[in-house]
């Protein structure tokens, strides 16, 4: 009997040890998942930084790929924003320039995040952003207006199949959010004065 | 341990302690299952309210009795209720009543731990049926509370709902804990892993899964407690997240979840038929296999609830066929027990009955499910009445009437008295009649297109909701029947023999009935 009490103490602890693993494979799937979209360009996430290598940056003009901008605001986000153009036809390997533009229409300080996706997936690690508004949250004073550049390379190589990419942007208003805080008071902090008159103590006291 | 027994036969021949003393400190696996019983008895009428009030509000079109605000945490209460308050308890119940007694151990290997894994739960539900009663309101998210509707919208008692979770939770992983260590190292000698009795095996590969998933669901709610509080943004894609991580996390604990809920049941089958049939189990290891594959599979195949979710052609491909593989196994075990019965010398007494109702019925809650898996056709039933009906036929008419059929087959040898057959094939009738009156309609009204989780719904969905409430009125006050059953059993039954069934066999029918507060404080010998 002695040694079956020392066998179930054995049981019990690798048992409870399996429990305390799967608590932390939940947590693990967190990076797991972004890794495996990253990888796969499932989930149309844009992948992390990209540097070119001078050969990659020819243009390859036998190929034509169109191009096209979708913007959304969420649901609680009052701002106007767009692209100020539909589409382009880029070739893979050149560098091109897209605007966008934002505008915070109310009466307060806000800040944005703007989360891109790209359709279809598979072309998602294949389109590099190297300059873009979505990179950093973005703080509007009352009634402020911007346009934005988004620069861009269609990888050179691009799965032949794909000849549409569309790009989605979808603005989110992170105001209230630690990251939007921290923002609007460096913002702030560099002396960019509220724009609307009648602001008085309401936007300028640092969210 | 023997010798410690030995000397304390002399202490314990006055019988348990006395008051309420006893069952706060008691660490007897059979006080502890009598417990789970009752706690998993009441949770049960409490959710079945819940669902009374439900079927009230949508016996007619247009709003009567509650708010939508109202409606949204009764649909989500009633859930969760019954699945992690009712269902998960009383199959837990059964394993400690029944498992050291199938495998002739005196008690659980864990005794005190199997106490405290108990009483957690009372606090647990207490905590989260309160927040019904808060300013704020119950939770209103559905019993899958995706984020960010449990998230960036929830009522405030959604932390309260998170720490409700967390301790069902941690009962239920150390109760797997316990039946794992019981039934692999205090079984009596003889008794190999292939001669133990099904609802042992059934209970050891659910404990595995429970262990498994149980502490995925704990890692989904904490996620949710620090996008809450902590400001991190998990499932908020304004920061980098995405809400479908939510539902890849929880459906990866959902999945062997639903089949935690039924392999116990497919346990109890087998035992009941078995008895009934008066033979053997056509085909044991088959049934332990097909039991261990598809809780294999079973890990497989969670983003079958989500085929809708925007998920690339290769994932919706993979998770339909493998979930269409679980119903090869599946159907193994139907055949087996349809095969114990052929040229079976068969009675139909009340637990038969349920079984029998079990095989027919949760075949057609499975049918529903193989026409769920093709991902393309799910597009059209997904979130839809089509789903509801699917799932009450396993849940209800599957787990529900295999715990139905253990309790009244068990019941003699737990108290020694014979319930009242006529009864007993009331509460049958009532229910499969009720059952199958409440949700047999959904099939259709999910087809003709009437969606989920609303109060209130179009004209043409009127008659098949009528049906519906009135089976389930029928269903539910069924139940008080039952309760009038179990306690007349106890009050005026005829007294119980040690056999009980004419075709019982193993070794929890050797011991008198009801059975002793202490057993096998020697192991039995197996041949």
């Amino acid at each position: 009997m002695a040694e079956s009490a020392g066998q179930t103490k054995g049981t019990v602890l690798r048992l409870a040890l399996g429990g305390v693993g799967m608590f932390g494979f939940a947590f693990a799937l967190v990076p797991l998942y972004d890794v495996i979209c990253e990888v796969t360009g499932l989930n149309g996430k844009t992948g992390g930084r990209y540097e070119a290598a001078p050969a990659a940056l020819k243009p390859d003009l036998s190929r034509d790929v169109q191009v096209r901008f979708v913007t959304n605001t969420n649901a609680a986000m009052p701002w106007h924003f767009g692209a100020k153009q539909g589409g382009m036809t880029v070739n893979p390997g050149g560098v091109n320039v897209a605007m966008f533009y934002a505008e915070n229409p109310t009466d307060r300080p806000m800040v944005a995040q703007t989360i891109p996706s790209i359709a279809p997936g598979r072309a998602a690690s294949y389109f590099h952003k190297t300059e873009c508004f979505c990179f950093d949250q973005q703080v509007l004073m009352p009634g402020e207006k911007v346009e934005m550049p988004m620069r861009f390379i269609v990888d050179r190589d691009l799965p032949e199949g794909v000849v549409t990419i569309s790009l989605s942007y979808t603005m989110f208003d992170i105001t209230d959010q630690a990251s939007g805080r921290y923002a609007l008071e460096k913002a702030l902090a560099t002396k960019r004065a509220p724009v609307a008159s009648a602001a008085g103590d309401t936007g300028a006291a640092g969210g | 341990m023997s010798a410690v027994i030995e000397a304390h036969h002399d202490d314990h021949d006055h019988g348990p302690a006395k008051g309420i003393t006893r069952w706060l400190y008691t660490t007897n696996h059979k006080d502890i299952g009598s417990m789970y019983l009752w706690f998993s008895f009441i949770m049960f009428l409490v959710g079945g309210l819940m669902a009374l009030v439900i079927r009230a509000e949508l016996f007619q079109p247009g709003l009567q009795f509650v708010e939508p605000a109202f409606f949204n945490q009764m649909t989500t209460n009633h859930g969760l209720i019954m699945v992690f308050g009712a269902i998960m308890p009383a199959f837990v119940g059964l394993a400690n009543w029944m498992v050291p007694l199938m495998i002739g151990a005196p008690d659980m290997a864990l005794p005190r731990m199997n106490n405290l894994s108990f009483w957690i739960l009372p606090f647990a539900f207490t905590m989260l049926i309160s927040t019904l009663f808060m300013e704020s309101g119950g939770p209103n998210f559905g019993w899958t509370f995706y984020a960010p509707l449990s998230t960036t919208y929830a009522p405030d008692s959604v932390t309260y709902f998170i720490f409700a979770v967390h301790l069902a939770g941690a009962s239920s992983i150390m109760g797997a804990i316990n039946i794992i260590a019981t039934i692999l190292n205090m079984r009596a000698p003889g008794m190999t892993l292939m001669k133990m009795p099904m609802f042992v095996w059934t209970w050891l590969i659910t404990a595995y899964l429970l262990i498994a998933v149980m502490p995925v669901l704990a890692g989904a709610v904490t996620m949710m407690l620090f996008d809450i509080h902590f400001g991190t943004s998990f499932f908020d894609a304004s920061g980098g997240g995405d809400p479908v991580l939510f539902q890849h996390v929880f459906w990866f604990f959902g999945h062997p979840e639903v089949y935690i809920m039924i392999l116990p049941a497919f346990g109890i089958v087998s035992h009941i038929i078995s008895t009934f049939a008066r033979k053997p189990l056509f085909g044991y290891d088959s049934m332990v296999y097909a039991t261990a594959s598809i809780a294999f599979l079973s890990f497989i195949v969670w983003a079958h609830h989500m085929f809708t979710v925007g998920m690339p052609l290769a994932g919706e491909l993979f998770f339909m066929y493998a979930t269409m593989l679980i119903a090869v196994p599946t159907g193994v075990k139907v055949f087996n027990w349809v095969s114990t019965m052929w040229r079976g010398s068969m009675t139909f007494e009340t637990p038969m009955l349920f079984a029998l109702a079990f095989i027919f019925l949760f075949t057609i809650g499975g049918f529903s499910g193989l026409m769920l898996a093709i991902a393309p056709a799910d597009f059209q039933y997904h979130d839809t009445y089509f789903v509801v009906a699917h799932f009450h036929y396993v849940l209800v008419s599957g787990a529900l009437f295999s715990i139905f059929g253990a309790v009244y087959f068990w019941l003699p040898k737990w108290t020694g008295y014979m319930y009242d057959e006529g009864l007993g094939k009331l509460h049958f009738w009532l229910s499969f009649i009720g059952v199958n009156v409440a949700f047999f309609p959904m099939h259709f009204s999910g087809l003709a297109g009437m969606p989920r989780r609303i109060p209130d719904y179009a004209l043409q969905f009127a008659d098949f909701n009528a049906w519906s409430t009135v089976g389930a009125f029928v269903f539910g006050l069924s139940q008080l029947l039952f309760l009038w059953i179990l306690v007349q059993a106890t009050r005026a039954g005829k007294k119980a023999t040690t056999e009980v069934w004419e075709g019982s066999e193993g070794l929890e029918w050797t011991v008198p009935s009801p059975a002793p507060y202490h057993t096998f404080a020697e192991p039995p010998k197996v041949s």
